[in-house]
């Protein structure tokens, strides 16, 4: 890992893959940092992953009242619960740092991470880089497994293929919105709690069939901030469910498309919101 | 006491400056009332009635308790004592004339009332408009509400003072916050009501400090017999309890910690 | 490596401008007024220099810095730095400048200093071999060995901001832009500080401009001193001229034994009096003023006063045209 970016200013290649291997490099410097103190690490990681198992628990404690949500099963809602948590917990282990954007205006240390080589946004993301994140992902991916044991999955190898596709396309999707909702106090200063109803209320939102919070949410999470790809059209797709909205089957292989949509979107968000900075010096 | 009203009147002030972050707090706890109000009318529609509990109850449940959440500070913020502990400011402050305790508690519920007045009961009234919510009817039900919330903001003081507390004999207060950051939730009655949970967990879990912030009160706003002693007066006794107890265990432990401070200079 | 553009100029500043939109008054009333926190202002910098930039607070200082390492836009005039334009080639300029804000440490907070100078060097790109003899010879230079090892936040501000330097200043760079790189500081801190800046400019030939508020800063340091006032530049040239067109004089303070009536001695002006404590302003040289006082008093204690940069600076913009150097 050390040496990997001391080289001489590269190729086009070595420029487009340069932001993500300082991306690791930073990550990897925090959490050798972090682990200097092991207890708390640990401890630390042990209570992020409870936050997991407690949020799941939830969800299994509804359905177990129930029965059946809208037609899932217990083992459906787990399925969704426990994907929509593997998928936010890896977006915000990897973009979560964006929302202490106001924090870094305010103390000026934006101002020095814009001294620096190395795109501010690598910079931001990855202060403080939290690997007790990781906590989250593995209680999820653990009842994901479960439930996708006990779920009646007809497996294709096009779904085995499309598993892991939808998975990096969910993470993808949840780090832009935070990503997107993180550059907002670019252009007001105290947007970070009411960023928060977006990535954490999005976040709670998609623990649970879409469907039974009506049409209109639904298509909101749709076509606005795209959330329903996070977690909700991936088990559809798996499931061989049709929407019980009434949307159409075929947004349930676009999940890839409008990672790349969300992606670019909140990238040229935070472009502008850089040049308003720099624009206005505030 | 002068000094106590005008710690009082500080931390009011000092809150009120705050006026995006409170709106926006509006809108996130009110995001989340409807996210899990959706949630638990789907599962009542399905199951009308859950040991004692049915839609609406729960749904006021759900609003009582995102007004309260910030008021308690059950999720955060912790007082800002751990962090004159971790940086040994508190020494100044043990040499005040006044009770540690006393000033932070002072300071504590000036916030908590800016908390209930300009968060708490917005979020409750977007919640009466957009839900059928079970409100008290008279005013002598009120008072037992509004006495209710007094004695939860009292109590999440106390376990806040208390963990940060804690600081004085242990290095790192974070690891604290990791783990009452999570059982304080369930416990509460944040996550899923209390009654959603097999009965015999329930009371056990109705009996602990953390209930009493969120669950007891909305029990009381409810008017349910679930409470301990099967009425308001009851639920209001064991908040009292907790309240004193806490206090008591705080002031002691703040004698403790300023003997460890005299005696080995911090 | 880069276009240089006219001989050695490493800041090139040509009616360098930069207004800001304040937004005022209630909401729903709001008003919009510009104000020009830099006014066209002209400057060239060479190589090697050593240069003063000076004002009082809210003078623009900040705002031309920001403007030179890119951080912020320029609204007017044209500025390139070593060759480049900074708002519109701001990676690539960072890696040929040193930035130090003294208020604001570039070090990560809770990581030992080591390990902050290691992300600096992959930050920017220094193969490992050049890292660590840079860092030996500056760990030599700045006496940093006592506490490579020691998270940042754990440093005193002295420490922290020889690590500041270290990390500025592993990527060799051509030009250094130090933010009040001394404030705060014990002396020895500060002598420490600008001997080793001195002599980065005499062997490497390092340019460096920085704004401070400390006469020690500019005296020890600067051949050329900029002041700026209300965005524009009020004075440019080296520090005695900036003394002659605005003499400010110097300050005597005395303690004498008991309070007593304002002192009237040849070659001072009395100021004020303070019980026992009385200042003079001197217009003949110390020594002799302290002379004649001393015949006709009994003093306990004695302190001289140099103006400092605000006296200066506030002089200059009160009366005195400014007479370029």
């Amino acid at each position: 890992m050390a040496d990997l970016l001391a080289r001489p200013c590269g190729g086009t290649v070595e420029r487009l893959t340069r932001p993500a291997r300082v991306y690791a490099l930073l990550a990897w410097t925090w959490s050798r940092a972090l682990a200097q103190y092991p207890a708390s690490l640990a401890l630390m990681t042990f209570g992020t992953a409870l936050g997991a198992v407690a949020e799941i628990f939830a969800v299994f404690v509804v359905f177990r009242h129930a029965g059946a949500l809208d037609g899932f099963s217990l083992a459906e809602g787990l399925l969704i619960a426990s994907l929509a948590n593997l998928m936010f917990a890896a977006a915000d282990m990897l973009m979560g740092m964006v929302e202490g954007l106001g924090q870094h205006i305010r103390s000026g240390s934006l101002d020095v991470m814009l001294v620096r080589p190395v795109s501010p946004l690598v910079q931001i993301a990855t202060d403080r880089f939290a690997v007790r994140r990781l906590g989250r992902v593995v209680p999820a991916a653990a009842v994901a497994g479960f439930a996708l044991y006990h779920c009646d999955i007809d497996w294709t190898a096009g779904k085995v293929l499309m598993l892991p596709v939808l998975v990096v396309s969910g993470v993808a999707i949840a780090a832009s919105v935070w990503t997107a909702s993180g550059c907002l106090q670019f252009f007001v200063a105290d947007a970070r709690e009411a960023a928060n109803s977006v990535t954490y209320g999005g976040h709670a939102l998609t623990e649970y069939p879409l469907s039974i919070y009506g049409k209109g949410v639904v298509y909101a999470v749709t076509f606005a901030v795209p959330l329903a790809f996070v977690g909700w059209q991936p088990v559809l797709y798996l499931l061989d469910r049709p929407d019980p909205t009434g949307l159409p089957d075929l947004l349930r292989f676009a999940p890839p498309f409008v990672a790349v949509a969300a992606c670019t979107a909140a990238a040229l968000l935070w472009r502008l919101g850089l040049r308003h900075y720099r624009s206005t010096g505030s | 006491m002068r000094v106590y009203s005008a710690v009082y009147i500080a931390g009011l002030r000092r809150y009120s400056t705050y006026r995006a972050a409170t709106l926006a707090g509006i809108l996130t706890n009110s995001v989340f009332g409807c996210i899990n109000a959706a949630v638990l009318l789907a599962l009542f529609s399905v199951r009308p009635l859950i040991n004692g509990y049915d839609a609406a109850d729960a749904v006021t449940q759900v609003f009582v308790c995102q007004a309260l959440v910030a008021t308690v500070a059950i999720l955060g913020p912790p007082l800002d004592l751990g962090e004159r502990i971790r940086s040994g400011a508190v020494g100044t402050d043990l040499l005040r004339p006044v009770p540690l305790l006393g000033w932070w508690l002072a300071e504590d519920m000036g916030r908590a009332t800016f908390s209930i007045v300009f968060r708490g009961v917005p979020t409750l009234l977007i919640g009466t408009v957009l839900f059928d919510l079970l409100l008290p009817g008279t005013a002598g039900h009120w008072a037992a509400v509004l006495a209710s919330v007094a004695l939860a903001a009292v109590i999440g003081f106390a376990l806040r003072y208390l963990y940060e507390l804690a600081g004085f004999w242990i290095l790192d207060t974070r690891g604290i916050w990791a783990v009452v950051g999570l059982v304080g939730p369930v416990a509460a009655g944040v996550l899923l009501p209390l009654p959603l949970f097999p009965p015999g967990v329930a009371d056990v879990l109705r009996a602990l400090p953390w209930a009493s912030m969120i669950q007891i009160p909305a029990e009381i706003t409810l008017g349910k017999e679930s409470l301990p002693g099967g009425s308001a007066a009851g639920g209001l006794a064991l908040q009292a309890g907790w309240a004193a107890a806490l206090l008591l265990l705080g002031a002691r432990l703040t004698s403790a910690a300023t003997r460890k401070v005299v005696v080995q200079g911090g | 490596m880069t276009s240089a553009h006219s001989d050695d100029a490493v800041i090139e500043a040509v009616g360098l401008g930069r207004d800001f939109v304040l937004s005022e008054g209630p909401l729903f009333r709001r008003r919009r007024r510009t104000v020009a926190a830099v006014r066209g202002i002209d400057l060239t910098v060479r190589a090697g220099e050593v240069v003063g930039y000076l004002g009082p607070n809210g003078a623009g200082k900040s705002s031309t810095m920001k403007m030179l390492t890119g951080i912020l836009t320029p609204t007017s005039g044209s500025l390139r730095v070593l060759g480049m334009e900074p708002a519109r080639e701001r990676t690539r300029l960072a890696s040929h400048i040193g930035v130090v804000f003294g208020q604001r440490t570039t070090l990560w907070w809770d990581l030992p200093l080591k390990d902050s100078l290691e992300l600096t060097r992959h930050m920017y790109r220094v193969p490992a071999a050049d890292h660590a003899r840079r860092l030996a010879e500056l760990t030599g230079l700045l006496e940093l060995g006592p506490f490579l090892a020691t998270p940042v936040r754990q440093l005193s501000l002295g420490q922290r901001m020889r690590g500041d330097l270290t990390a500025a200043l592993l990527h060799g760079p051509r030009l250094l832009v130090l933010d009040e790189p001394t404030i705060g500081l014990d002396v020895v801190s500060k002598a420490t500080i600008r001997e080793f800046l001195l002599r980065l400019n005499a062997e490497e030939g390092t340019t460096i401009l920085l704004t401070t508020h400390d006469l020690g800063d500019v005296e020890r340091l600067c051949d050329r001193v900029v002041v700026i006032d209300h965005g524009s530049l009020a004075y440019d040239g080296d520090l005695a001229g900036l003394r002659a067109a605005v003499p400010v004089p110097r300050v005597l303070v005395v303690d004498l034994a008991e309070p007593s009536p304002p002192l009237e001695v040849a070659g001072a002006r009395f100021v004020r009096a303070e019980g026992p404590r009385q200042w003079l302003e001197l217009e003949d040289n110390p020594s002799a003023v302290i002379a004649r006082v001393a015949a006709g008093n009994e003093i306990a204690d004695l302190t001289l006063r140099e103006p400092d940069i605000e006296g200066v600076v506030a002089a200059l913009y009160r009366g005195a045209e400014p007479r370029p150097a």
